[in-house]
């Protein structure tokens, strides 16, 4: 439906000898305490070419992307606009040669609403003052292009990650930029929000607009990308042309080896009864009161559109959002959930969404990060196990591969997928009985990713029972024994394994009748 | 640890300057009214020291002083009351105010800021309205409370006439050790540490925050109190009006030299009580050397504490800098 951008990218310049590279970079390196990231890296970008760039969790793929778009200096190496080198000295000036970047990790300003964040220091004038008129209806139409229907007046620390995550994608959107970067841009999308960026990105391409996409998402790769370019370790490790992008192709470049079975699918024996949620209600959609039972050694899916209050349910099980209303049931005790430290005393564990601000003090080093939720366990009289510690911080850096120099780093210096795992190690240290995860392998990497169902399995096995949020149909689909479907703050209803399909989730999940 | 290098480097050098410029900055006078008063700012400043790491702020501290100090010899010559109900009239008074600032600031979630901006209004107002704004004091009775803040320890070898190091110092001591244990070693020292950070991520760590705020406001208040009662025992003689004036501000700034940033999460014991040792000798040196004007003394530290932030943010940086050239080779 959008002319193939081949034309651009197959001419040949005036002086008919290359096509002209909108930016280039060579031999790019760039070094943190403790880490190369980046060991001499090239990247080449068409006007109008859609470029992925993948690799695993840690390889350097955000931190060229700083790079390229001046949040950080490299060291060595060159970076050139239409053939001319340049040297950014910062953010503005990247923007000013028409380079914008969607960061990783969601950078608002919660405190101040949609269209004040979209304009941020752009703020149209009038006579010196700032135009809150105009930015409000500016703000809206670049709002309705994301397919966000909010008022650019709704305070943005209101809105859920997904909605912020597409004013983040506005406000790149609205400096009419010449390469548009994203790093992850739909890790907390749902499908349709998907879709509607993936519109905007091919309708983008077809301006002559150069995007270079990151996701650890490979159908969407496949989808939308026209060359693939993957990072390992730092360095180029391939490049895939449009014709010959696949998924195990891409994969066995990313890893160095081939990952295959990707959910195992196996029948698991499911224990007694462990957790009864009676009648609960949760502050978010205090008049509908949810119901349903848990298993040892059950994993349950929860699948729904953004918004369905999904996170919320989690967040009023564990205690952190307290439940307005009837009780839970956890092995023998039973209870209104009033507190995280209550929840955690029945064996409970919660993996938050949001890692940055639920998940992790990103100043704090990872092994105190790590034993934060089991230190009141392992306690000594008050005092701190420091032996413990260590232990924990030991045996998760290695079962869950976290890349990292020490464990004395600080979480703010890891990369996003790393981040991810620390939060993993942190709750799987506090050997939960129930283990509630939500949206578990965001931002992780295909080898990670099978590690992590792995480890679902094997905790079921053991007897765990794990509720976990996803918006990944695939994900729903391939490890779930069983799904539960929310509509609008309701359970809308459950599936069985053997009934669970695309069709049958979306059916309830938009709100219609039991297939 | 790397934190307190700057401090430590500032102090040795003022201290080593003022020696120089003055002949009477070492004596042994001098030196026992230096570990004195640096001793009781130590106290406070330990104590205001715990709210800054949960990213809080006390500025009550001076009229806490005013208070207790003004307040526990009213208690004792006013109302005669006996030492041990005066004592515990005071004990519970500060604990209630550390209890209110605490719970105002998390139940009701008022900012540190404006509940003790308060506290610094009305604590002092209340001491000039019982006390009647007339000056406070023990005058010759109450020895044994009074050896507390005057008495001194001689050391093996010098006699007492020349120096003796005086007993604050060793409640310095104390309260630093045990200050130092909690906040490094207990798992709630663990707990204010993450909260002063990152409060939702603390909370959902299943860490009790609010009961840990609290805490820290009352471990504020209490050393604040404790401070007061010795305050008003070296002096001995305590105007409502002004007793404890700026000394919050002291103690904030021996705080944040000492290492604790303000946006919490940061913070160690030694430093803070370099920090409040490090004002004292800028104080002394203003006084003692001769070409330097006693009326600019705000000046003065407030250049300083300038010059210190400055420098720990320098020192972090070109550490930070020689740890990337290591790790490109
Ligand atoms: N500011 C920093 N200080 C120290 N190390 C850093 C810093 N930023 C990144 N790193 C390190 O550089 C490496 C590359 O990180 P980067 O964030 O670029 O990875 P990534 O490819 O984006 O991974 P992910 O898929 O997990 O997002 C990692 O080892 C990371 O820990
Ligand atoms: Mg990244």
């Amino acid at each position: 439906m959008n002319p193939a951008p081949t034309e651009p990218l197959n001419s040949v310049d005036e002086a008919g000898l290359s096509p002209p590279l909108l930016l280039e970079g060579r031999g790019i390196t760039k070094s943190f305490p403790g880490v190369k990231a980046l060991k001499g890296v090239d990247l080449k970008l068409s006007p109008g070419e859609v470029l992925a760039v993948i690799g695993e969790n840690g390889a350097g793929k955000s931190t060229l992307m700083k790079i390229l778009a001046g949040v950080q200096s490299h060291d060595e190496g060159e970076l050139r606009i239409d053939g001319q080198p340049v040297r950014f000295s910062g953010v503005e000036d990247a923007l000013g040669n028409g380079i914008a970047l969607i960061h990783q990790e969601l950078n608002l300003a919660d405190n101040l609403d949609v269209a004040a964040n979209i304009f941020l220091g752009r703020e149209p004038r009038r006579f010196g003052l700032m135009n809150t008129s105009l930015m409000h209806a500016q703000a809206s139409d670049w709002l309705q292009k994301v397919g966000l229907r909010v008022p650019p007046e709704t305070i943005v620390g209101h809105l859920t990650i997904g909605h912020q995550q597409l004013v983040e994608i506005a406000k790149a959107l609205s400096v009419n930029a010449r390469v548009l970067i994203m790093d992850e841009p739909t890790s907390s999308l749902s499908q349709h929000e998907t879709e509607q960026l993936f519109a905007v990105i091919r309708d983008l391409s077809a301006k002559g607009v150069a995007i270079v996409y990151i996701s650890h998402r490979l159908g969407e790769v496949k989808a939308l990308a026209h060359r693939v370019t993957v990072l390992r370790d730092g360095e180029n490790a391939g490049s895939i042309e449009k014709q010959d992008i696949h998924h195990d192709q891409m994969v066995r470049l990313m890893v160095g080896r081939d990952v295959s079975q990707y959910y195992a699918l196996k029948e698991r024996q499911t224990g007694e009864v462990i957790m009864k949620v009676e009648g609960l209600r949760t502050p978010h959609a205090p008049e509908h009161a949810l119901h349903f039972e848990l298993r040892s050694g059950e994993i349950v899916g929860v699948a729904g559109l953004v918004g369905a209050g999904r996170t919320e349910m989690l967040q009023t099980l564990f205690g952190v959002a307290p439940a307005v209303g009837g009780s839970m049931w956890v092995a023998g005790r039973s209870f209104t959930p009033q507190s995280a430290a209550q929840a955690i005393e029945c064996g409970l564990a919660l993996v938050p969404e949001d890692r940055k601000q639920q998940g992790l003090i990103l100043e704090m080093a990872i092994k105190e990060n790590m034993s934060l939720a089991s230190l009141r366990r392992d306690q000594r009289r008050g005092f701190l196990d420091f032996g413990s510690e260590q232990d924990i911080a030991d045996r998760m850096i290695a079962d869950m591969r976290i890349k990292t120099p020490s464990d004395m780093q600080q979480a703010q210096y890891l990369s996003g997928g790393n981040q991810q795992k620390v939060v993993l190690g942190k709750w799987l240290a506090m050997k939960p009985r129930i283990l509630l995860l939500d949206e578990p392998t965001r931002g992780i990497d295909v080898g990670a990713k099978q590690d992590i169902y792995r480890l679902m399995e094997k905790l079921a096995e053991q007897g765990v029972a794990i509720l976990f949020v996803s918006s990944e149909m695939e994900e729903i689909i391939g490890m779930s024994d069983r799904a539960l479907i929310m509509h609008e703050g309701r359970l809308a209803g459950g599936l069985p394994r053997a009934e669970l399909s695309e069709q049958s989730v979306m059916q309830l999940a938009t709100g219609g009748d039991r297939p | 640890m790397k934190k307190i290098y700057g401090i430590t480097g500032i102090f040795m050098v003022v201290f080593i300057l003022t020696a120089l410029m003055s002949s009477s900055f070492l004596t042994p006078y001098n030196m026992e009214r230096l570990i004195l008063r640096t001793s009781l700012f130590g106290i406070i400043s330990i104590g205001v020291g715990f709210v800054i790491i949960t990213s809080g702020i006390d500025l009550s501290i001076g009229s806490v002083i005013c208070l207790i100090g003004c307040g526990l010899p009213w208690l004792l010559t006013k109302l005669s009351l006996s030492m041990p109900i005066a004592i515990l009239v005071v004990l519970l008074a500060t604990l209630m105010i550390g209890l209110l600032h605490g719970l105002l600031i998390t139940k009701l979630k008022l900012q540190p800021f404006v509940v003790t901006l308060c506290g610094l209004l009305m604590y002092r107002g209340l001491t000039r309205g019982f006390t009647g704004d007339q000056t406070q004091g023990f005058g010759q009775v109450f020895k044994e409370l009074r050896w507390l803040g005057e008495g001194r320890v001689a050391l093996p070898g010098i006699p007492l006439e020349t120096f003796g190091l005086p007993v604050p110092f060793f409640i310095l001591v104390l309260v630093a050790i045990l200050a130092s244990i909690f906040l490094n070693r207990t798992i709630y020292g663990r707990y204010l540490l993450a909260l002063g950070r990152n409060e939702q991520a603390a909370r959902y760590s299943g860490i009790h925050t609010d009961k840990m705020i609290v805490l820290a406001y009352l471990i504020c208040a209490g050393l604040a109190g404790l401070g007061g009662v010795l305050f008003i025992l070296d002096v001995n003689s305590a105007q409502p009006v002004d007793f404890g004036n700026f000394y919050e501000l002291y103690a904030i700034a021996a705080a944040v030299l000492g290492g604790c940033s303000l946006r919490g999460g940061q913070g160690t014991i030694l430093g803070v009580v370099i920090g409040a040792a490090l004002m004292q000798v800028l104080r002394n040196m203003i006084t003692l050397v001769d070409w330097i004007p006693t009326h600019i003394e705000y000046a003065v530290i407030g250049a300083v504490i300038l010059v210190g932030v400055v420098a720990d943010e320098v020192v972090k940086r070109v550490a930070s800098s020689r740890q990337i050239a290591a790790s490109r080779q």
